[in-house]
């Protein structure tokens, strides 16, 4: 399914992955896989008041986050990347602490993480990878050793504006741009054929002059391979590159969604396709890279992980008050400094 | 057009104190010389580089500091704006231009949604430091969207600022002050206002004398508003386009014995609440003039502000004279909308013959 022949061959000596980053991807995504499901069960038990689950795109989030070099890169995520925030190494529970209602943005550092605040707005931040990828070029970074920005987005995002114009702008300004697409069949309740014009989102990418990949986005090796030669292709100087991951949102949009009222069961086993994560299980013990003791310390050491995050998450209480109006801007106004004061003197009696 | 000038060349540099420019050629030196100081700045939007600006605001500054530091983008506000929070992400000071204010309208998601809420959302790790040009307001006899008053939507918006110069003087400092600020700061240009001259003191950004030529430039800091012109029997309240209006009025008025205080407030967001309570203390009797639409316009903030501070002793309830809750019309109508000398006499009237009860 990938059609690599449209990048500039700089990746070709790029090695395959030895088995024990095999094994390392495995247990990502087996970290992520339960977190996810667990998260879930937080929202039901009254842990977190809502969630946006990421069941079946694990391959495609960890495979492509585990492409990203931490050093230089960064990564514009929407609100359902915790498989890449995962991969990527970041603190968890500040990440998570956005579904706990904590922050908008998460608690975590995003200048250290190389991970943008979480974004709400669908589409919102994919002009900020181009912003953020064009001053890696007018930083004078020698081509070959230039940052470059991935920003996801779904097919649903795909009809937004803003990727319309972050594409041209990109190719335009041959920006260092990895637009990472997951294609997950569903924008909430419309399916994709009722969302993406032309046949896939990667087809567009022709338009702008911009090399694309389709890729198996349930294929954890074939999804990192795509990213890391778009990356090889950015970093080189030639500017951005589409990938179109093909998953399948296995759950629901979020907590609050019932996707039995737009499809069926039956349906959903029928368009889902194999788990990735079962699919990858099987070929690692197939060629012999790893072992069912392999898998059981992976799920225990998931497990353990959750158990961490959901008593990092528990123990998370409110942020003081006071920083509702201390973080509007770097130097707050007269007007918004008296309404602090008011607030204090209202609200906590001092 | 025939008054652009280029960037360095035609211009002695610094030191040299007061003298005339356009508001053009202010806010043109201002751009050069914030570019020269501040490596991290870079300027961009429509036209703005080989042809300087449908304004020539930056007209010469691509020539003079490259391609990189001065570059046109695609024709898409979003783009533009979207641009430049990740720019400032990655340590640049953007300075873009919005080309004309109607064109704001298509970015308003970028704006809104992202720029100004980037240094809450990410708790003040990623702050906005982006100056937005966008020429404003109307008399120009432009075509649709391309003179509206969009003032009281930014001011609306937590984690915005607001500021608009009526003059060249203020228009070099406050451009020059806005673009080494940290947050995000919208700088409304009154584009009818680009081709007068005034007097620039390049020097002193707070001259403490009258000048001449009517544009005084007395007191208040960068920060806050500005007396115009000063006088003891009512405050009209003013900003970009409108303080050279009601600087006429008070001439007029002046005829007739009332004596007319201007108050220039320059910030829209934060508005100076402590120069209204002193200019409005003193006279008692206030009328907000702007071209924007009535209802929700920023005259009514105005008007709170001074009955909150100054309720015991007005006079008349604060007037308000504005445009009004229609589109902007086209050119033919443009002095039927925006606030004229008659206007804004008959608004003087209505404060001073006001009887209680």
């Amino acid at each position: 399914m990938t059609t690599k022949s449209m990048l500039a061959a700089v990746d070709d000596d790029a090695a395959p992955l030895t088995h024990h980053q095999l094994r390392e991807l495995y247990t990502l995504m087996a970290a992520v896989r339960h977190l996810d499901t667990s998260a879930v069960a937080w929202q039901r038990q009254g842990i977190i008041p809502g969630y946006a689950p990421e069941l079946g795109q694990e391959a495609a989030q960890v495979g492509s986050g585990y492409a990203v070099d931490r050093t230089r890169d960064f990564v514009f995520p929407t609100y359902r990347e915790m498989g890449v925030a995962r991969a990527m190494g970041l603190d968890m529970v500040g990440y998570m602490s956005t579904h706990k209602a904590t922050w908008h943005g998460g608690m975590y550092n995003p200048l250290e993480s190389r991970f943008a605040p979480i974004q709400a707005v669908v589409a919102g931040s994919v002009l900020h990878a181009v912003g953020w990828a064009h001053g890696q070029t007018l930083a004078g970074h020698a081509a070959g050793e230039i940052g470059v920005a991935m920003t996801y987005f779904g097919d649903g995002a795909s009809s937004q504006g803003d990727v319309h114009e972050a594409m041209n702008f990109a190719a335009v300004m041959k920006a260092p741009v990895v637009f990472f697409i997951q294609n997950n069949g569903w924008a909430i309740s419309v399916p994709t054929e009722r969302q993406v014009a032309g046949g896939s989102v990667a087809a567009r990418a022709a338009g702008y002059g911009i090399p694309s990949l389709q890729v198996d986005g349930n294929d954890v090796v074939a999804v990192f391979e795509a990213t890391r030669s778009a990356f090889a292709h950015c970093r080189a100087g030639n500017g951005p590159v589409v990938i179109e991951a093909m998953t399948y949102r296995r759950g629901p949009h979020s907590t609050a969604d019932d996707p039995g009222r737009y499809r069926t069961l039956d349906e959903e086993r029928l368009d889902a396709g194999d788990d990735p994560l079962e699919r990858f299980k099987q070929r690692l013990l197939t060629e012999g890279v790893a072992d069912e003791a392999f898998f059981a310390e992976a799920q225990r050491l998931a497990e353990a992980e959750e158990e961490a995050v959901r008593e990092g998450i528990a123990e998370l209480g409110p942020r003081p008050g006071a920083e509702m109006f201390s973080m509007v801007f770097q130097e707050p106004t007269p007007a918004l400094q008296s309404q602090a004061t008011s607030w204090r003197e209202e609200s906590e009696h001092v | 057009m025939s008054e652009t000038i280029t960037a360095a060349p035609g211009i002695e540099t610094a030191a040299a104190g007061v003298r005339q420019m356009s508001m053009q050629q202010a806010l043109n030196r201002a751009l050069d010389e914030i570019l020269a100081e501040n490596p991290k700045t870079v300027i961009f939007g429509e036209d703005c580089g080989r042809l300087g600006g449908v304004f020539r605001i930056t007209d010469g500054l691509q020539a003079k500091h490259g391609e990189d530091r001065v570059f046109d983008t695609p024709l898409a506000e979003s783009g533009i704006l979207g641009m430049s929070v990740g720019l400032a992400m990655a340590g640049f000071h953007p300075i873009p231009e919005v080309q004309f204010d109607g064109f704001a309208y298509p970015a308003i998601n970028q704006i809104v949604c992202q720029i100004a809420r980037m240094n809450y959302r990410s708790r003040g790790t990623l702050p906005m430091p982006i100056t937005l040009r966008v020429p404003s307001f109307g008399g120009i006899r432009a075509p649709e969207h391309h003179g509206e008053s969009l003032e009281s939507l930014f001011a609306h918006v937590p984690g915005l600022k607001v500021v608009s110069p009526s003059t060249p003087h203020d228009a070099y400092h406050l451009l020059k002050y806005a673009a080494t600020r940290p947050d995000p700061v919208i700088f409304m240009e009154p584009k009818s206002r680009y081709w007068q001259k005034g007097p620039v003191d390049l020097t002193n950004a707070l001259p403490s004398t009258t000048t001449h030529d009517g544009d005084p430039s007395n007191g208040g800091s960068l920060t806050g508003a500005r007396v115009a012109r000063e006088g003891r029997h009512l405050t009209l309240v003013a900003w970009g386009a409108m303080v050279a209006r009601c600087l006429q009025v008070a001439e007029l008025a002046a005829e007739d014995g009332i004596d007319v205080e201007v108050l220039d407030l320059r910030w829209l967001k934060p508005i100076d609440a402590e120069a209204l309570a002193t200019s409005v203390g003193k006279t008692r009797r206030a009328v907000v003039v702007h071209e924007a639409p009535l209802t929700s316009g920023l005259g009514a903030e105005v008007a709170q502000l001074i009955t909150q501070s100054c309720f015991a002793t007005l006079k008349a309830p604060v007037e308000r004279v504005t445009g009004f809750d229609v589109p902007y019309p086209s050119g033919d109508l443009e002095d039927e909308y925006i606030p004229n000398i008659d206007r804004i006499l008959f608004g003087i009237q209505r404060v001073l013959e006001y009887r209680r009860g």
